[in-house]
């Protein structure tokens, strides 16, 4: 068998689908994150929260009413997304025009909310969610064998990621969306219904957040937690990457995600800690983010 | 405001006597301390940081692991816990100030995840365990600290101490700038201040008390978990700060006093739904009360005593 540095290839390639896997997540938070900020400028502390909300609705829908996974790829994020348009209606609208900084103390008691009532609920341990049987098995690369899972994850999160970044930078839809970024009272004096335009963001990427979730349940524990230890890494990869362009969310996402797989493979005991360590460097290095424009 | 210390004072003094648990009053104690250095930092310099149960959980690792494994008397161990929290704090704050406001939160809070991590991991720390059975000894070698009641007054003497200088900082020239800064930061510059270096020192001076009441709680408790240097703990100094008044002196005091009290005791009511509790009254203080309890008694106040001409306030 081949080995570099001592280590088989198929491990390595292991741990690097896995990198990818987890890069996908971060990308799609941290773009939900990216489009939330850009256009209310809030910063999302609850969006751990709504990705853990996704995977426990995926999981109950399954259990209580029989909801398949494909049927739930679709629903979970629709009633996560309305759950969103709710609390920025009933909550994040009376912060506009105060200190960013209300708006993520707000969102931080939000997450404690949700994530508070989900582990005492169902408790600490964690549930499993079946993999579809469509989606069971691996695909034999004769170099190594790739779980179709993973594959369909890391696909559907690419496609996704640039199906949004399409969306703003390309449709008429994504212009008034960046129209609203730059100048909302304008905007709204030709007649555009802003306050609709921004819950409807809060709803869209809070429900990109959800749609991770659903997507990680096969492959995670789904617990109270999952999604708070996540988001930690997912504001590290913000701070490397900027919050200002899209498409840098979304590499910079990925990009992290293989490096924390690499780490794994090469010194097991830093893969915890090497995103931070790697957003300490580009602080020194870069302090205003390698895509930021601060 | 003189009187009210005193009997702010007397009140301490008298309230093991009055049937209230010591451990409890000092764990409320080095608690009030912990936010009392936080809220220096966000209430007079607008820095709002996740990280701080990074220095208040480090401390405390290091003060127990001074006294367990190499016999340390308790000055030392709290001394070494303050200096190690200073040293990081030095350069969690370097990093953290290159950049502003949202930013310098997620930085806190990705840099207070990474002394968790390491925490969990490092071979002193006792992983998940710990480390328990940290003796509190005897203080110079004279005073034993056994006593429930000694070490209560101990930590009494010390939180008075950081309070004061709490005080005595912002009112210095030193504090005049920093609150200058949190107002205008662009006017500061333009003024010829070096504000990095202000910042810088506000962070390191709230990390180092932050470090002290984390080691004098290992002390108190008799150990040092994990619990201390995960992120909850970051949140939970936060609200204490924000539910009291950030900006005041003794708001911090009075939003630990509550959240502290509420834990030891709600605990037993509602169980497990403490962390939801802590949430609600997170989003009800952002929402309707930002200036916080004493923020709003103050404001009251201003506002009876001079109806019409509405002066900045003093904190109180």
């Amino acid at each position: 068998m081949s080995t570099v540095f001592g280590i088989p290839v198929p491990v390595i390639l292991g741990q690097l689908t896995l990198g990818l896997v987890n890069g996908s997540f971060y990308a799609l938070l941290s773009l939900g994150l990216a489009v939330i900020f850009g256009l209310m400028g809030v910063v999302n502390f609850a969006h751990g929260a709504f990705y853990t909300l996704g995977a426990f609705a995926a999981l109950l829908g399954l259990q209580y009413l029989g909801i398949n996974y494909w049927l739930a790829l679709l629903l979970a994020p629709l009633a996560v997304g309305l759950l969103g348009v709710l609390v920025e209606r009933l909550l994040l609208r009376h912060l506009y025009g105060l200190d960013a900084l209300y708006g993520l103390l707000l969102t931080f008691g939000l997450a404690l909310i949700v994530e508070g009532s989900l582990h005492q609920v169902f408790g600490a341990s964690g549930q499993s969610y079946p993999v579809p049987d469509a989606l069971a098995g691996a695909l034999n690369l004769h170099f190594m064998f790739l779980p179709l899972y993973r594959a369909w994850v890391i696909l559907a999160s690419v496609l996704v990621c640039f199906g949004t970044w399409f969306v703003i930078e390309r449709t008429r839809l994504g212009a008034t969306l960046r129209a609203a970024t730059e100048n909302a009272p304008l905007l709204q004096a030709f007649g555009v219904n802003v306050p609709l335009l921004v819950a409807a963001t809060y709803g869209g990427g809070v429900a990109l957040a959800a749609l991770a979730g659903v997507l990680a349940s096969p492959v995670v524990l789904v617990n109270s937690h999952m999604g708070n230890e996540l988001v930690i890494v997912v504001f590290a990869v913000v701070v490397i990457g900027g919050m200002g362009s899209i498409l840098g969310s979304i590499v910079s996402g990925l990009v992290l995600g293989l490096i924390e797989g690499l780490t794994k493979v090469i010194y097991p005991e830093a893969s915890n800690i090497v995103v931070f360590v790697i957003m300490a460097l580009v602080l020194i290095l870069r302090p205003a983010g390698l895509f930021g424009r601060e | 405001m003189r009187l009210f210390y005193v009997l702010m004072g007397l009140l301490a003094l008298a309230l093991p006597w009055i049937g209230l648990y010591p451990v409890f009053l000092m764990k409320l104690l080095c608690f009030a301390m912990f936010a009392c250095a936080y809220n220096l930092l966000l209430g007079f310099g607008r820095m709002l940081s996740f990280g701080h149960a990074a220095f208040f959980g480090l401390a405390a690792y290091v003060a127990s692991w001074l006294v367990t494994a190499h016999g340390a008397g308790p000055a030392g161990a709290v001394l070494s816990g303050m200096a190690v929290a200073a040293v990081l704090g030095t350069i969690f704050g370097g990093l953290a100030i290159r950049r502003h406001g949202i930013y310098f939160a997620m930085i806190t809070l990705a840099l207070g995840q990474l002394v968790y991590f390491v925490c969990l991991e490092a071979p002193f720390t006792g992983g998940e365990n710990g480390l328990q059975g940290v003796s509190r000894g005897t203080l110079l070698g004279m005073v034993p600290l056994r006593s429930d009641r000694v070490m209560y007054y101990l930590v009494l003497a010390i939180f008075a101490a950081v309070f004061f200088f709490i005080r005595r900082v912002v009112h210095s020239p030193f504090g005049h700038v920093l609150r200058a800064i949190r107002e205008n930061e662009a006017r500061a510059i333009s003024l010829g201040y070096d504000i990095d270096r202000y910042k810088l020192l506000a962070f390191v001076l709230s990390a180092a008390l932050a470090g002290l009441a984390g080691s004098l709680n290992s002390l108190v408790l008799g150990f040092a978990t994990l619990s201390d240097v995960q992120q909850s703990t970051s949140g939970e100094v936060i609200l204490m700060t924000l539910l009291g008044g950030t900006g005041t002196f003794f708001g911090p005091v009075v939003g630990a006093a509550i959240v502290v009290t509420l834990q030891e005791y709600l605990s037993d009511v509602v169980g497990g739904w403490v962390t939801a509790i802590i949430g609600v009254i997170f989003v009800a203080c952002v929402l309707s009360f930002r200036r916080g309890i004493v923020g709003e008694v103050v404001a009251l106040r201003q506002r009876r005593s001079q109806p019409r001409a509405a002066g900045p306030a003093e904190p109180a």
